[in-house]
């Protein structure tokens, strides 16, 4: 178990610097030259190939890239000054470079955004979790009845909306046009600032579009993964057994069923953490999905960049976690 | 006269309830409503187990075997299956019982095992887990230790080697014929009066296969229970069974000792199983004739003797009487506790002319 | 047959329906398949003698048929992994360990054991789903152990296989047609137009009623998709047929009506069969000759009579006392019987010296230390045991030591010379080793 992790965390730092790598090339050899938009930016538009040479110069844009990739690498351990044209910017290991925009290091405005993009996330799948898994067995213990049928094909229904049209209409009906009072200020308010019904309220609505429209989905996992194991041998064992059916259910038929559960809700939880550009978005929220949008409508590539990296970095870890749990929840899977 | 199924008197049946049969079929019939209609799966099955005795119901796919076996666990799930007849365990009116008395009955006064024991346990809790929690489910006042000492001592009992050891392994981490010990194991823990083996060896080798039929055998000697094992294995039954129960399209055919139905049987499907299975110690010149045909739909069953489309004997009998007209389960030639559905006239003869000479040449020296 | 292939696509599928047409009484095809009721016929007028006529007995022995398959010291090892940071391999599953046998032409050989035994693995071997690690398997002039897959191709056409599960070997979403017809597009072997009218012949040749061609396979019960299964096999006219476990998914009733039409096929088309099965009785009606595997290794073959009438190797005799049978009903009770104590071992690190010695009650030091040879013992009959004898007259002193130049306790007699020349030929000599006399002898 131990070999394995090690193993595949050398093989994450392996898949890490592949992307990081990717990532900048895909700059490096872009249509138009990488020192481009921040010329743009800080002339007024007004960028003549005199201005935008000092630029690529500044930045390194006309060194090799291998160089360059160097000097990320290195600053990313031991930190480096970034020069913009006559501007030098001091920024500390990790360094992942500095917005073009604010000329901040990204890394501090990530570690900034975390808490915002972690609230959603963590409230959203936890209420996904806390009714989608219940109605899933709830509906396969019904599988076949009318009240099954009415809530899978209900369900069915509004997973088939378009994420992003569902959110924007939660947020249009109970915000705008009911003027739900709990709904009416969305966005991130931290609690050490503002208090805990204020980060509540806040985040509420985001938590309630996530939350739905997960819970669609984890109610047909869960169904479906409970009708399976529920027509398993070793449940008509447990009958056989005499045991309730509360603990047939639960302790047999939902502990096998929550295996596949589990694999997707890892999968899903990562993707969360790593920014939810619709949910952030449309409820202004200022996380990192919000911020990714941002950097990339500016072109601030040191930002784009950075968040590019951290989703990958995420989505690594938890792949990784899923497997580690995966074999702690089935005892035939062994990690080799 | 070890059991006898009971056709119509049940009158003198309820006479001896107080210690007759320790599990006593009436009349049973097992129906499950699908989209397309009733599915008939059992119907008039009627038997008994003693304890201490071992019945054995043979048949195929479809047959009924395991239905009427599930029914008597009450394992049909209320809302899919009609049960109507009568099953009697212990004295005890199954038909009809409420769940959770129901509930005290089951791997309690009779328990089950079933045929893939890797599929048949549940993979992710631990074999002695598993045990312990069947002993706790009818020992309320049980502690967990008491449950952990039990689960050892059964898996040492059926011949797990280092049972102490072993109660903690995972069934994947079992072999396929210590699974199906453990298995045994987790069925007799609560010493039940009866046991239902629906294909215990069927999916073992041969040699693991004669392990968990003598394992079966001292088991119930030791325990006294009622044993009933559903096998589609001739030999099995021959060597376990004392009374073999023919099921054909849900219901009975053909019923007597195990010697009567091997030896003598009276019934064509049973000829059928006979000529179609080879023997490893049968002469070379023994043909293997199969049954034509398949099984019939029980949606939609054949009119007359459901037997009668894949019955090469129908000639014999005269007129239609075959494809109209359903044969009463009636006492055959060879003695009162045989039972055959058939019109045939003169089945004896036939088996002894016709059939005998094909499948088992060497034999007909010995009957005559 | 490997001159031209284009040359047999000529001939073969026009041959095969004069041949069919020819042999009136045997051909299958003309209603008489009506009587394995695959037809959706009523078979209630069908009598007894009819039936009976086309029930086989077991199939009889051509002891001067030529070999068409011959396995020599065939071996497949699969690499066992170590599980740490790097996976270095730490052992190997000795699935088959040099194994040597024949496969007559247009006769049987069966394979039987228990699950691990490598009997499988053997099938797959020959079928070449899988290569092997060493060993030889003579076909046609060819190696088959020794072709790429590509120099395979064109051999695969006369080796096919039948496989076990009738509900998992055919792809749900192909038409019966498309499966037994897949073979023939593959190898190009006749014109497109011709694909349905063989397709249909062949249904006929199973048993199946040619029209439902362009059925799914859902649509059939077990049986019928077997006999699918065995279609797809003969579609290209296989010289030798691999047949893993064809029965055992069925019903009992069912399985006699499959035996039956392997060997109404057999005996048709001349095809051989390497019969891979668990059931010792079924073999023993199919195969005239057997060889017994144990934990890799072949331990025991023969003929029927002698395999199943005196075997002398403890595992063979074990195998067979734990069969139940029938008959015993007659006389009540269990039959006596050899008891195998525990499980097969691990085949990754199989006991020294005799595989089966951890479990055989005759076992001496000598089995430790020496594997036996698989030694002629007979005129059609093989033995891997020191201590090979009928049951209940096994010998106190092992009886190889001669051969082996070894002393009773397995050690090496200094200056002996083991005389194991007739030893690992797949077929059998002229003379062999008896057991009483300790002499070589012959007919």
């Amino acid at each position: 178990m131990f070999a394995y992790v090690v193993k595949r965390l050398i093989s994450g730092v392996l898949v890490v610097a592949l992307v990081s790598m990717a990532i900048f090339l895909l700059f490096w050899y872009g249509p138009s030259s990488p020192a481009q938009p921040i010329c743009d930016r800080e002339t007024s538009n007004r960028c003549t190939p005199a201005r935008l040479e000092v630029y690529e110069r500044t930045l390194g844009y006309d060194n090799p890239v291998y160089v360059e990739y160097g000097k990320f690498v290195s600053g990313v351990f031991g930190g480096r000054t970034i020069t913009i044209a006559s501007s030098e910017y001091e920024c500390a290991a990790p360094c992942l470079g500095v917005s073009y925009r604010t000329k901040q290091p990204v890394k501090e405005e990530l570690v900034s955004r975390m808490p915002a993009t972690f609230s959603v996330a963590v409230g959203g799948a936890f209420l996904y979790l806390l009714f989608g898994v219940p109605i899933g067995v709830a509906a396969a213990r019904r599988r076949g009845t009318v009240t099954d049928k009415a809530l899978v094909s209900s369900f069915l229904f509004i997973s088939s909306i378009p994420y992003y049209l569902f959110a924007l209409l939660t947020w249009l009906y109970l915000t705008i046009t009911f003027e739900v009072p709990l709904f009416s200020d969305t966005g991130y308010f931290p609690i050490a600032d503002n208090g805990p019904f204020k980060w509540f309220s806040g985040l509420f609505l985001a938590w309630v579009a996530l939350g739905i429209f997960g819970c669609t989905q984890y109610t047909r996992f869960t169904r479906g993964a409970m009708v399976e194991a529920l027509s398993e041998d070793y449940i008509r064992t447990a009958k056989a057994k005499g045991l309730p059916t509360r603990t047939i259910v639960y302790k047999h038929g939902l502990r096998a069923a929550l295996v596949p559960v589990v694999t997707i809700f890892g999968i899903d939880f990562g993707t969360l953490l790593a920014g939810t550009i619709f949910t952030e978005r449309i409820f202004e929220i200022q996380g990192i999905g919000w911020w990714a949008l941002e950097a990339v409508q500016g072109r601030d590539l040191p930002v784009v960049q950075a968040t590019a990296l951290f989703s990958a970095v995420v989505l690594i870890i938890s792949n990784l976690l899923v497997d580690v749990v995966y074999s702690v929840l089935d005892p035939r899977v062994r990690l080799s | 006269m070890t059991s006898v199924p009971v056709t119509q008197s049940s009158a003198a049946a309820a006479a001896a309830e107080a210690d007759g049969p320790f599990l006593r079929v009436e009349d049973l019939k097992v129906t499950f409503p699908t989209e397309d209609g009733p599915v008939t799966a059992v119907q008039g099955l009627s038997y008994s187990v003693e304890k201490g005795k071992t019945l054995g119901i043979v048949g195929e796919s479809g047959s009924g075997k395991s239905v009427s076996s599930m029914a008597v666990m009450g394992l049909h799930d209320a809302k899919s299956a009609q049960i109507s007849g009568s099953i009697r365990v212990g004295g005890t009116e199954v038909v009809g019982l409420s769940e959770s008395r129901m509930r005290g009955l089951r791997g309690n006064a009779m328990a089950m095992i079933f045929q893939d024991a890797l599929a048949a346990l549940h993979p992710f809790y631990k074999i002695g887990a598993q045990l312990e929690e069947a002993y706790l489910v009818h020992h309320s006042s049980a502690s967990k230790r008491d449950a952990r000492r039990k689960a050892i001592e059964m898996l040492d009992r059926v011949g797990i080697p280092q049972p102490d050891r072993r109660v903690d392994d995972f069934p994947h981490q079992f072999s396929g014929g210590m699974r199906q010990r453990a298995m045994i194991a987790m069925g007799l823990i609560n010493d039940p009066s009866l046991l239902i083996a629906d294909e215990p060896t069927t999916a073992l080798d041969v040699t693991v296969q004669a392990q968990i039929l003598d394992l079966l055998q001292d088991l119930q000697r030791e325990f006294n229970s009622a044993v009933i094992i559903i096998t589609h294995d001739l030999g099995v039954i021959a060597e376990m069974a004392d009374d073999v129960l023919v099921m054909y399209a849900g219901r009975c055919v053909e019923f007597g000792t195990t010697k009567q139905i091997l030896t003598t049987p009276e019934m064509p499907y049973t000829w059928g199983l006979l000529s179609s299975v080879p023997d490893v110690s049968s002469s070379t010149d023994a043909r293997l004739i199969p049954i034509p045909g398949n099984p019939p739909s029980l949606l939609r069953p054949p009119p007359g003797c459901s037997f009668h489309p894949r019955c090469v004997h129908t000639g014999k009998v005269a007129g239609d009487l075959c494809s109209t007209q359903l044969p009463e389960l009636l006492p055959a030639s060879t003695g009162t506790a045989h039972l055959k559905r058939c019109h045939l006239a003169d089945p004896v003869g036939v088996y002894q002319s016709e059939v005998l000479p094909e499948i088992a040449p060497e034999l007909l020296e010995e009957t005559r | 047959m490997t001159q031209d292939p284009n040359a047999r696509a000529e001939i073969e599928p026009t041959a095969v329906g004069a041949n069919a047409a020819e042999s009136g009484e045997r051909q299958l095809g003309d209603g008489t398949s009506d009587a394995y009721g695959s037809h959706e016929v009523n078979v209630g007028d069908l009598d007894f003698r009819t039936l009976v006529e086309h029930g086989h007995t077991a199939s009889e022995l051509d002891p001067d048929a030529p070999a068409v398959l011959t396995v020599d010291n065939l071996k497949m090892y699969f690499p066992v992994k170590s599980s740490g940071l790097v996976r270095r391999t730490i052992g190997h599953v000795q699935a088959v360990d040099g194994i040597s046998f024949e496969v007559p032409q247009g006769g049987s050989i069966g394979l039987v054991g228990e699950s691990g035994c490598g009997k499988s693995t053997t099938g797959r071997l020959i079928t070449r789903l899988y290569k092997p690690t060493g060993g030889s398997m003579m076909f046609d002039g060819h190696d088959l152990a020794k072709l790429s897959n590509r120099e395979m191709k064109p051999l695969r056409r006369d080796v096919q296989m039948i496989f076990q599960d009738p509900y998992t070997s055919l792809n749900p979403r192909h038409t019966v047609g498309t499966i037994v017809g897949a073979p023939l597009e593959v190898h190009n072997v006749v014109p497109k137009n011709k694909v349905i009218p063989r397709v249909q012949e062949l249904l006929e040749i199973v048993g199946l009623n040619p029209e439902h061609y362009n059925r799914y396979p859902n649509e059939f019960s077990g049986g019928q998709r077997q006999r699918i299964g065995i279609a797809r096999a003969l579609t290209l006219n296989p010289k030798v047929l691999v047949a893993d476990e064809p029965v055992s998914a069925l019903d009992v009733s069912i399985q006699a009506q499959v035996i039956n039409l392997l060997q109404d096929i057999q005996s048709e088309f001349d095809v051989a069969f390497l019969f891979i099965a668990h059931d010792l009785a079924i073999v023993r009606h199919f195969c005239p000759e057997i060889a017994v595997m144990y934990l890799g290794k072949i331990v025991e073959i023969g003929d029927r009579e002698t395999i199943y009438g005196k075997p002398h190797h403890p595992y063979t005799q074990a195998l067979l006392s734990a069969v139940p049978d029938v008959k015993q009903a007659a006389v009540g009770g269990r039959r006596e019987r050899i008891r195998l104590e525990g499980d097969v071992p691990s085949p990754i690190n199989p006991p020294s010296g005799c595989r089966f010695r951890t479990r055989c009650q005759f076992a001496q030091e000598i089995c430790a230390k020496v594997e036996p040879p698989l030694l002629q013992i007979g005129k059609r009959h093989k033995v891997a045991c020191h201590f090979a004898g009928e049951l209940g007259a096994h010998p106190a002193t092992p009886v190889t030591t001669e051969l082996l130049g070894v002393d009773d306790q397995g050690s090496p007699v200094p200056g002996a010379v083991p005389s194991n020349t007739q030893l690992t030929i797949p077929g059998y000599e002229k003379t062999w080793y008896d057991l009483r006399s300790k002499q070589t002898t012959g007919v």
